[in-house]
């Protein structure tokens, strides 16, 4: 019992992770209709941030979340500046394609520049530490990101449902052009929400260095994983991706355990092709 | 009726060029510049397989290198695993790519957009995996191919690319002679139609899961057909190298640049990437790492965003400027 309890904790501390990241794609989808395939490649940027701040400069990831934040902000503001603006409202794929060959050109930038290896900060605040809670073991770095990943996602929601900027950003997704009319800068709203999306996968990037290593291929899998859980939970549904995001952590937790570490994804794809087959729109999609 | 005639003509015209190409002396006759010819008509083929149903049909799958490695697979298991020719695995191959593609796309159909999209990407995960841990083909370690006597028979040669070449020519021809009968037969129109308005081709009494399915199947059994003839050129095969997200994604992109939904848009695609991908790689790879694939991407953004018609847009768009001014003098 003890067991599967623990295993059911650490695939929701997982799924609180994938929340995180995936509440970034979930804004820019439901807003711009937009897939961003960098969405991975963002998050490792973030870590590398994190990572040669705490390398050089000896500050740890607890404080330097805020500069991957920032930083990854910046990145998606300008991505959107100089691609996706030319792509919204096209077809679909073309977006996704663009941002494609963005994101095969921000892993070989690191690749060549930061080489393949594997980097870890060897020591920060949180590594390695744990707590017990009963019989069960809390790794701490998860749960702090565990932390984090709520109360983002707890801000996120309620700068969208009751704020001015978040009721011209509901009304820029619900109708762009009748948006407009009303006066709201449409163009401004789709920055910031590409922004803010990189905002969120930079947090996450910027906390995940204090357990786990920095490599260029690093984003690939989040990104993957980001792309099931958005549509899984549904079109823009922010509590639709963060219930099929502890889903997906729950699963992978369980069939890696019980089936087989190779099969942990091949469950969770499964689990996804299951669920739209069942509801196409997703969880939470109307 | 005249326009169908220049067409004919053209495609003879690329076909005689591309037969003759071995034989001219100069730099195409070094074994490098075999190799890229051959990726070429390879890539080609296979972003056309890709082409007939997501340019034609308008269901864009990323999920290709499933049936590209079922092919693979096919091959390598009947030289490796029964001592036979490639050929028979090579058509079981394809015929098995066919059954799985419709297996998995008769549900999968239903799904719109982006969710159809990351469905297929969904797809090629889980067969990377199965194929992985799967000891009968191979599992991680994949098959690697026994030295046998090298001829058309085993399709097969150590010391030169020119068979090779003219392999992959026929396999050109085939893919590319179906694209375009497809393409005038009844079926292409209502592939088109399927593509334009699903709704609109349904209501005038087009059968779209039939149309989808069938463009379906023929896609697949086309790209299972390039997969054998890769594993038979680089005589090994593991799940990576076949079936991967990758791979998938460059069917899309070659299709993308040359221009989607064109009978040539692949052929220029795969002209204009696959040299420049082989040629960064063999100047830089060593060196630097990734070079290659930095300017890829950085190729692939700016022609996304310039030209969204591809390369053939860009090519229509110029014989039309040259139509225009015949027209004015």
């Amino acid at each position: 019992m003890t067991l599967f309890l623990q295993i059911a904790f650490d695939g929701i501390l997982n799924g609180m992770l994938y929340a995180l990241v995936a509440l970034g794609l979930t804004l820019i989808w439901g807003v711009m209709d937009v897939i961003n395939f960098a969405h991975g490649e963002f998050l490792m940027i973030a870590m590398y941030v994190s990572y040669w701040l705490g390398f050089l400069m000896n500050i740890d990831p607890l404080v330097s979340w805020v500069a991957s934040g920032v930083f990854v902000f910046l990145l998606a503001f300008v991505t959107y500046k100089l691609m996706v603006s030319h792509l919204v409202g096209k077809p679909a794929l073309s977006a996704l394609l663009a941002t494609f060959g963005l994101s095969m050109f921000l892993k070989n930038l690191c690749l060549n520049r930061f080489s393949p290896n594997f980097k870890l900060l060897p020591v920060t605040v949180l590594s390695g530490k744990t707590i017990p809670v009963g019989s069960l073991i809390l790794s701490l770095p998860q749960f702090v990101i565990a932390v984090f990943s709520l109360a983002v996602i707890f801000i996120v929601y309620h700068f969208i449902a009751s704020t001015r900027m978040g009721w011209a950003i509901q009304a820029t997704a619900m109708d762009k052009e009748a948006a407009e009319l009303m006066g709201i800068d449409t163009e401004k709203i789709y920055g910031l929400v590409f922004g803010l999306g990189g905002a969120c996968v930079g947090i996450a990037g910027g906390l995940l260095p204090t357990y786990m290593p920095v490599h260029p291929e690093v984003g690939s899998l989040f990104g993957l994983i980001a792309f099931i859980c958005v549509a899984m939970g549904g079109f823009g549904s922010i509590t639709g991706s963060l219930f099929a995001s502890l889903l997906v952590g729950l699963v992978e937790a369980f069939a890696g355990f019980y089936i087989a570490p190779i099969f942990k994804y091949v469950a969770v794809f499964a689990l996804y092709l299951v669920i739209v087959m069942l509801k196409p729109k997703g969880l939470f999609g109307w | 009726m005249r326009h169908r005639q220049s067409g004919f003509g053209l495609g003879c015209t690329i076909f005689g060029i591309l037969a003759i190409l071995p034989l001219i002396p100069g730099p195409l006759q070094g074994p490098f510049a075999k190799h890229v010819l051959v990726m070429v008509l390879l890539f080609a083929s296979m972003s056309q397989a890709w082409n007939l149903l997501g340019g034609y049909c308008g269901q864009v799958s990323f999920g290709h290198s499933v049936f590209f490695g079922i092919g693979a697979y096919g091959a390598g298991m009947a030289v490796v695993k029964y001592g036979l020719t490639p050929w028979p695995g090579a058509l079981l191959g394809a015929i098995i790519a066919s059954i799985v593609s419709l297996v998995i796309s008769y549900p999968c159909f239903r799904l719109k957009g982006h969710y159809f999209a990351i469905a297929t990407f969904a797809i090629v995960e889980i067969f990377n995996r199965l194929f992985m841990v799967w000891y009968w083909v191979g599992g991680a370690l994949g098959l690697d191919y026994p030295i046998i006597e090298e001829g058309w028979r085993n399709f097969m040669w150590y010391e030169t690319k020119t068979p090779y070449y003219y392999g992959a020519f026929a396999l050109f021809v085939l893919v590319f002679s179906t694209a375009r009968w497809i393409e005038r037969h009844r079926i292409g129109y209502y592939m088109r139609a399927v593509r334009d308005g699903q709704e609109a081709a349904e209501s005038l009494g087009v059968n779209s899961p039939q149309v989808k399915l069938t463009a379906m199947a023929i896609s697949a059994f086309l790209a299972a057909l390039c997969g054998a003839f890769f594993v038979q050129y680089n005589l090994r095969v593991d799940p990576p190298m076949v079936m991967s997200l990758d791979m998938s994604m460059r069917f899309v992109l070659i299709t993308i640049l040359g221009g989607l939904g064109t009978l040539w848009g692949p052929l220029l695609g795969a002209a204009v990437l696959i040299p420049l991908q082989e040629y960064t790689r063999a100047i830089w790879g060593g060196l630097g790492g990734g070079v290659d694939l930095i300017i890829f991407g950085l190729l692939i953004i700016v022609i996304v965003i310039r030209q969204p018609r591809g390369l053939m847009g860009f090519v229509s768009w110029v014989v039309g400027h040259r139509a225009r001014a015949r027209g004015r003098g």
